[in-house]
């Protein structure tokens, strides 16, 4: 029997403000010594008065704007209940009843196939803090984190496979830094996510039990994570068992999802509206005004590099990773342009050269950048096309020019790196090489034509690529009717 | 309205309270009361009045995203029974099978 696989994903994204959800505390609990961002109202201590973030609630509207959501004019905190060491007032505050943002929906392409991933909603949430598990069984717990502002994006479950769900996830991973609520940060566990997870045999109506797979926070392990669960789940179908409704954890270095067994896990959270946090009301005006806020998005972007630079589909889906990269590129173009560039010019050497050298260097674009500008990479096109420089030549000025950040044509000159076209010095340099390589010189009385290309690339090592080949060739052809 | 024993012991398992068997019996009873007496609030005829969950009246009660002091480590950890590294230390409470 065939069996189909259902997911979906609950994606937590923090959001970048300074202070916490409620309280003024600092939210970089990554660099911060364990609690030492905590007070009174993020350790849950009674009488606390929780007051919510303003700018929190204005950036997961800029998120549901851009994931093309409702956005409610009036919703409500709940407080979901759970005893849990990591929970210090035994509920987190999320919304259950009435969400900040309803539905809305993000376009992948799967397989060179377009998919839509509708959302069911995406709500405000805070963060737990964190448990540190002890060799000995205990735990020691760190409520820095504890009241961090959060997102929580919720998908409907129509997720239909692993690389589905990862492709989603990368998706939003991007828009959300595009947009600037995020730092897309995943080491630091800006965004996680939990996937839910079910196995049903095709034609079926009913979804089978859910398996619930919890926190797994990097693209590659939400893809192995998903794929381990629907294979795991066929076979205990396929034995004849049966899937009981679960929570599972993923262990990366056994590549293996674990069943998670704890009384605190209830699934009985007994929601009910914050009696602390009044209502919130959204008024149309101050929703447009955000909408203005929003930059180009990714896919509008990336469809108007494809239509306005006639670049590839994939050339333009890497020219717009992020919002720096789209952004170096239109200036370069400009620039390039200005230089009796193309476009094209542009965006062969950033994609090349530029890529190849961040790559090497592990460096960002934005640390190069400040050495390697836009007006350098247009002056050196604009050597190499109007035959300053050779091809050869202007990959070693690109690479100088990365290191040093000194202008391409500075380094031409400091250097002597203009093309050779002199007659006289490549003639000299052709009867050189004819003198030194008899084996050729034989070869090509004997009718072997790659012997002129073999003089020729002598030329070219001796000149270090600074030889115009064309020129060179012409050379060689006639230091050989001499000999 | 009248809770069953086992709604009782299920109230007290999720509010973490551990219940002799003779408080179970007396909290099913005092429990039960409690609710009738609420319940008895559906009688109230409530046609065209809104659901709310507050009686402030207040709405959007924000703050600007701005940073406070935190407290002193010391005396966040103060009040704890068992800590270590700056930490509350917690007895094990996730078992992986
Ligand atoms: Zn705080």
């Amino acid at each position: 029997m065939k069996y189909i696989a259902t997911i979906g994903l609950e994606v937590h994204a923090q959001i970048r403000t300074s202070s916490k959800m409620f309280c003024g505390c600092r939210t970089d609990a990554a660099h911060a010594a364990p609690n030492t961002n905590v007070c009174p109202t993020c350790l849950g201590l009674p009488g606390a008065l929780p007051v919510p973030n303003r700018s929190a609630i204005e950036q997961i509207v800029k998120t549901g704007i851009a994931l093309h959501s409702t956005i409610a004019a009036d919703s409500t905190m709940s407080r979901k209940n759970y005893f849990y060491p990591d929970l210090p007032s035994s509920y987190q505050r999320s919304q259950f009843e009435d969400p900040l943002c309803i539905g809305g929906h993000v376009d992948i392409v799967v397989n060179g196939i377009d998919r839509r991933i509708n959302l069911t909603r995406i709500h405000i949430e805070e963060d737990t803090g964190k448990l540190n598990h002890m060799p000995d069984g205990t735990s020691l717990v760190d409520y820095n984190r504890a009241g961090v502002p959060l997102m929580e994006i919720v998908s409907e479950p129509e997720i239909e496979s692993a690389e589905e769900a990862r492709l989603y996830f990368q998706s939003l991973h991007q828009l959300l830094s595009w947009i600037g609520v995020n730092s897309g940060n995943l080491e630091e566990g800006a965004l996680r996510c939990d996937a839910n997870v079910s196995v049903r045999p095709e034609g079926q109506k009913e979804f089978g039990s859910k398996v619930e797979i919890k926190n797994v926070n990097s693209f590659r392990n939400v893809e192995r994570a998903i794929n381990f669960e629907i294979e795991r789940q066929t076979q205990v179908l396929t034995d004849g068992g049966k899937i009981t409704q679960s929570t599972r954890g993923w262990n990366d270095a056994t590549g293996k999802t674990v069943e998670q067994r704890s009384k605190e896990f209830a699934h009985d959270y007994r929601y009910f509206p914050d009696p602390d946090i009044p209502p919130f009301h959204m008024e149309r005006s101050l929703v447009d005004q955000i909408a203005t806020t929003l930059p180009e998005l990714p896919t509008v972007r990336r469809n108007r590099f494809i239509e306005q630079y006639a670049v590839s589909i994939a050339d333009a889906e890497l020219l717009t990773t992020n919002t720096t990269v789209a952004a170096f590129y239109e200036t370069t173009v400009a620039a390039v342009v200005k230089n009796n560039g193309t476009a094209r010019d542009a965006s062969v050497w950033i994609l090349g050269e530029f890529f190849r050298l961040l790559n090497d260097q592990g460096e960002s674009l934005t640390e190069a950048a400040t050495r390697m500008t836009p007006a350098h990479i247009a002056e050196l096109i604009g050597l190499l096309n109007n035959g300053t420089i050779t091809r050869a030549s202007a990959k070693e000025v690109f690479e100088i020019c990365y290191r040093e950040g000194t202008a391409p044509e500075s380094i031409v000159a400091a250097r002597g790196m203009a093309v050779i076209g002199d007659s006289d010095a490549l003639l000299k340099m052709a009867r050189d090489a004819v003198a030194a390589n008899p084996k050729a010189v034989a070869d090509f009385k004997a009718g072997k034509e790659a012997a002129v290309k073999f003089l020729v690339g002598q030329i070219m090592r001796q000149s270090r690529g600074q030889a115009s080949p064309q020129a060179a060739e012409s050379a060689v052809v006639a230091a050989l009717a001499e000999v | 309205m009248s809770l069953t024993r086992a709604e009782v012991v299920r109230v007290a398992d999720l509010a973490r309270l551990r219940l002799s068997d003779g408080e179970i019996d007396a909290m099913q009873s005092q429990l039960s009361r409690i609710l009738e007496h609420v319940s008895a609030l559906q009688a109230v005829d409530v046609t065209g009045v809104e659901p709310t969950a507050q009686v402030t009246d207040l709405v959007n009660a924000l703050r600007t995203d701005a940073n406070w002091p935190s407290l002193e480590r010391t005396a966040a950890i103060r009040n704890s029974a068992d800590t270590d590294l700056g930490m509350f230390r917690v007895k094990a409470v996730f078992e992986e099978h």
